[in-house]
């Protein structure tokens, strides 16, 4: 590990400054992801710029729209362990949860999770599923992007130099919404998604679905945002024939590759079986919140 | 759960505190990563980035120049080293090729091989220093897995290499298959041609590490007046010594070895790799050098245990096993020395099999050279044959147990060697599976099944020294050479209070240096609590005698009038009687103090067997196990700690079905170990695991005299069969190539491959 600075701005104005110095730049939102990369020399910086510091990212709350505002550096633990946060966006907490033990969870954040734009992120399939939109902020202004457009590529977000990820913006889930994420691993703890599906629908009176999103990890480039299994749902009964056809929809957009956490055939076949997993759960979830 | 009547001890059965488990829960416990002494540098290790080159110049003058670095070191450094054999206990080791490991000569042999080492101010710097290290290569093709390297035009790992066999050279040309064993007995032919049932299989697994948590590390000091001084974290302080001695041609009287606490070992830490660079080191920088590994380090350059491929032939005639053919080849890694030997002699071990033929290839691939993990080459080779007993057992509309205990060896019953068994206790182990309550229950439920097998390691014996020292306040000091990684502290305390009939308490067993205690060998072969324990009881029966002497004085009574029992001198008529604290207190004024010491080549060792029962579930969907309920069955001889040997007993089965499920090495075409970190190599977690049931069988070995058997490493023996044959019933799919992860049971049953 070579030598770096470590700066810890007090505010935005003070963390763009330090961005726009001309130095090499990482971003610590957490650490969780960036100190282990740092130490194996997989990254390098000229000054490590420590986000917990800046009281907007670090706080969260519901507006009056019910949307929820989540600053990019706020714990992970101190979402899920918000009652009202794992009521209102259970599917969130589906991913809060997973990601690391709980010593790691205190310190790991959504911003990091996201800015890591690792393919297989549990953060990433189930705010995409959820249409959550990120606030993206610089010296020039702020403005928003939705998370799957995000990614560039592995490891590769969209932010630009001198572009900081801000805030985190999860739409109310309706009366007849659910949402549901979840990831197959091969042990029961201490893993990283061989494929992963994070799903939402809508449902009319009549249990038709009226809206959906799906979208998956780790079999692809980057988290994949799979509107053809939105299109095999919407208009149709929330039926196990429906949801397999969203599922081969979602096995049929996924790229994935084989490598030690799994093979192109067997992640495929999980895309599958996950999203109609995942769409089971949401269902439930809407009917036991009736 | 015991089963079998011994007789009743004061001590040996109960389970009394560790003596060192208050160091070690309150983290006072001192490893070798714990080392601090002054001007003491930091050490790190160059490695290949190849699996297979050669090296033709390495350059090192920029990284000597850089500020803060003291020593740079490469294989030039090293004396060179002789082509030949040191035994190392559970395993032997060819110096030259031990030389070459610890620091590549001519070529590298799998990525990771360390190349050179710099010592410096501090481990950054050192880093930076390793940048600046040129190392010229001429990349040659790697061959990785054991069949392709079984061929004719295989890349060569040496071009000097012939394979080997029982009878001299076995090939004219060069070949990666360093030797060739062949076990035989009776007639296979004939005996499969009157056969009721054959099955044919074949077998692979990969490479498995055996996943300590506490890495390699080394210090060492080299002195001005050439004595050298290495802590480090070993399963033997005295092999490290030898090797250390051998390798650097250092007289063993020179080298002071300091065992610190080890962090697991399972076979792992009985070769060397970081000792002679540290003392290298140490003596170019004029201070005292430290190396740790990092995990990564540790997966891609120390000695995980052997993949395999096994072609396995059975057959069976009246529900009897009557043959066997086994063509069974496993990776030693860069250099010869898999365990592929052991694996054909345990392979049958369980059973009386009259017709057999075993042919056991040794081959090297460009991976890391393997060290021993846990009874040795005896895991895969029983996945194999348990795995065709099941088959066969079914064949012939058999229990699988009851198969197993109408075929089972016995005393006398001959070894594929032909040396006759001992006493020994497969059938009871069998018979107690049988009786168990998990076996008399039902397996219920869609995608479960049940699974059983047997396993058998030989245990060793080897070298013990012990001395016990006796306190005046009538407590002793057990100075012995053993380190402690499974409780032995406490194992060899308990059989010195049990023979000189005082308190535990009132032992204080210390692991003491090189300099320090007479020789020991490693603690491996399951052999500590036995083999040191044999010397623990020769000390405590030295002791006994002195006791005596001393006691005449004090009594005034000739010594043949006076025996010792009960943790006191007594007459022959009982009229008189003096306790062990009160000779204690005598001592300085009856003839001096009073120690003892033995010093022995253990005999008498007694082999091992264990029988198991695992239930799982298969999601079909995912491909995922779950093992729902696991009873491990084991011939303990004697439990001295029962909690101790229920927890070897779970540690391997843990181990085992890590190995069944999920572990491998998994290497990308050119070499590279693509998981070489506990979060991509899946060992279990506590949620992995059930429960483990223990049912502890004591069938005393008569060659101990509380019928001590070791007890570490056969628990890993059969649980990849184990859960093979559960997955095969719960499935109806027969695995036969290892781990049974999700990816390959999904693959075979939505027939994805």
């Amino acid at each position: 590990m070579e030598n770096f600075d470590y700066l810890a701005p007090r505010s935005l104005t003070e963390a763009y400054a330090a961005l726009g110095s001309g130095r090499t730049s990482l971003m610590l939102a957490g650490g969780t992801d960036v100190i282990v990369q740092l130490r194996e020399g997989r990254k390098q910086c000229d000054q490590l710029i420590d986000l917990k510091h800046i009281p907007e990212l670090m706080s969260y709350g519901f507006a009056a729209d019910g949307t929820l505002e989540i600053g990019a550096a706020v714990p992970l633990a101190q979402l899920y362990e918000d009652p009202e946060v794992r009521r209102r966006q259970p599917a969130l907490c589906d991913a809060a949860t997973i990601i690391g033990g709980t010593a790691i969870q205190s310190r790991a954040t959504l911003g990091g999770n996201l800015c890591n734009a690792s393919p297989a992120a549990d953060s990433s399939p189930a705010l995409i599923a959820l249409g959550a939109l990120l606030v993206i902020g610089s010296d020039r202004g702020t403005g928003e992007v939705p998370v799957e457009a995000f990614f560039a590529g592995p490891g590769r977000s969209s932010l630009q130099p001198g572009e900081i990820l801000l805030q985190v913006r999860i739409p109310a889930l309706g009366a007849r919404e659910g949402a549901y994420y979840h990831r197959f691993i091969p042990r029961n703890e201490m893993d990283i998604a061989v494929a992963s599906a994070g799903v939402r629908i809508g449902l009319d009176e009549s249990d038709r679905i009226v809206s959906a999103r799906v979208a998956l990890g780790a079999v692809a480039a980057t988290p994949l945002f799979v509107p053809s299994a939105a299109e095999a749902l919407i208009g149709q009964p929330a039926t196990r024939e429906t949801f397999e056809k969203a599922g081969a929809a979602a096995a049929a957009a996924a790229t994935p590759i084989t490598d030690m956490r799994g093979s192109a055939a067997q992640r495929k076949h999980l895309v599958s079986v996950l999203t109609v997993r995942a769409l089971e759960r949401a269902l439930e979830r809407i009917r036991e919140a009736r | 759960m015991t089963t079998i009547d011994r007789p009743t001890y004061r001590i040996v059965g109960t389970r009394p505190i560790r003596p060192d488990g208050v160091e070690k829960v309150t983290g006072k416990a001192q490893y070798g990563a714990d080392v601090r002494l002054p001007n003491l540098i930091q050490g790190r290790i160059l490695r290949s980035p190849h699996a297979h080159a050669r090296i033709l110049s390495i350059d090192t003058s920029e990284a000597e120049k850089t500020p803060g670095v003291f020593a740079v070191l490469t294989h030039k450094d090293f004396p060179v080293a002789e082509d030949k054999i040191e035994e190392l206990g559970e395993s032997a080791v060819n110096l030259k090729e031990l030389s070459d490991n610890i620091l590549a000569s001519d070529k590298v042999l799998y990525k990771g091989h360390a190349v050179a080492a710099v010592a410096a101010i501090n481990g950054h710097v050192a880093e930076e220093a390793l940048k600046k290290i040129r190392v010229e290569y001429e990349v040659l093709p790697p061959v990785l897995d054991v069949r392709d390297a079984m061929r004719e035009d295989a890349p060569l790992l040496s071009e000097t290499r012939f394979t080997k066999s029982m009878s001299g050279q076995a090939s004219d040309k060069p070949s990666n298959i360093a030797a060739i064993t062949r076990f035989q007995g009776g007639n296979v032919e004939e005996a499969f041609a009157a056969a009721d049932h054959i099955v044919e299989r074949e077998f692979t697994t990969k490479m498995v590490h055996q996943g300590y948590i506490e890495p390699q590390n080394s210090t060492a000091s080299w002195n001005s007046d050439g004595t050298l001084t290495i802590w480090t974290s070993t399963q033997g302080a005295f092999v490290v010594r030898a090797q250390v001695a051998e390798v650097l041609r250092l007289p063993v009287s020179k080298i002071r070895v300091i065992p610190m606490e080890i962090g697991g070992g399972f076979g792992g830490k009985i070769p060397i790799y970081l000792d002679p660079v540290a003392t290298l080191l140490s003596k170019k920088a004029g201070r005292p050098v430290k190396l740790v590994m990092n995990r990564t380090e540790v997966f891609m350059a120390t000695g995980p245990t052997s993949g395999s491929s096994i072609k396995l032939k059975m057959a069976e005639k009246d529900g009897i096993i009557t043959a066997v053919q086994a063509e069974m080849a496993y990776e030693a890694g860069a250099y010869p020395g898999s365990p592929v030997g052991a694996g054909a002699m345990t392979m049958l071990s369980p059973y009386n099999i009259e017709n057999f033929v075993i042919d056991a290839y040794d081959v090297v691939v460009n991976k890391p050279k393997v060290s021993a993990y846990r009874a040795p080459g005896a895991p895969v080779s029983a996945f194999a044959t348990e795995t065709a007993i099941d088959e066969l057992a079914k064949a012939a509309g058999m229990d699988p147990l009851e198969f197993r205990l109408k075929n089972s060896a016995h005393e006398g019953t001959r070894m594929v060697t032909g040396v006759p068994f001992p006493r020994i206790g497969h059938e009871e182990c069998v018979r107690a599976a049988l009786e168990s309550p998990h076996y008399q229950s039902p397996i219920e439920g869609p995608n479960r099944g049940r699974g059983v097998a047997s396993g058998f390691w030989f245990n060793a014996g080897l070298q013990s020294s012990v001395s016990v020292a006796v306190n005046v306040d009538g407590t002793v000091n057990l100075i012995e050479g053993s380190t402690d990684i499974g409780g032995t502290r406490a194992s060899l305390a308990m059989q010195l209070a049990e023979t000189l009939g005082i308190p535990y308490d009132d032992v204080k067993p210390i692991v003491a240096d090189t300099d320090s205690v007479g020789h020991n060998d490693v603690t491996g072969g399951s052999r500590t609590t036995f083999a040191s324990g044999l010397a623990v009881v020769e000390a405590a029966k030295d002791i006994q005698a002195q006791m005596i002497s001393r006691a005449s004085k004090l009594l005034n009574a000739p010594e043949g009038e006076l025996r010792y029992e009960d943790g006191a001198v007594v007459s022959s008529d009982g009229s008189k009687r003096i306790p062990f604290a009160e000779i204690a207190a005598a001592q300085g004024r009856t003839g001096g103090p009073i120690y003892g010491n033995a010093s022995l080549m253990a005999r008498g060792v007694g082999g091992a067997y264990a029988t198991h029962i695992v239930d799982v579930e298969v999601d079909p969907d995912t491909g995922k196990v779950t093992v729902l309920r696991y009873t491990a069955v084991q011939d303990v001889g004697t439990a001295i700690h029962p909690s101790y040997v229920e927890g070897q007993i779970q540690g391997g089965v843990a181990q085992g079905i890590g190995w069944a499920l999920n572990e491998e090495y998994y290497y990308n075409e050119d070499g590279t170990l693509a998981n070489a970190s506990f979060l991509d190599y899946r060992m279990p977690t506590t949620l992995d695991v059930p429960a483990i049931d223990t049912v502890l069988v004591e069938v005393p070995n008569p060659g101990h005299p509380y019928g001590v058997r070791g007890v570490g490493e056969v628990p890993i023996v059969p649980p990849l069969a184990a859960v093979a044959n559960a997955v095969a019933e719960a499935t109806g799919h027969r695995f036969t190539d290892l781990p049974i992860s999700p990816r390959r049971v999904v693959e075979e049953l939505h027939g994805l491959a």
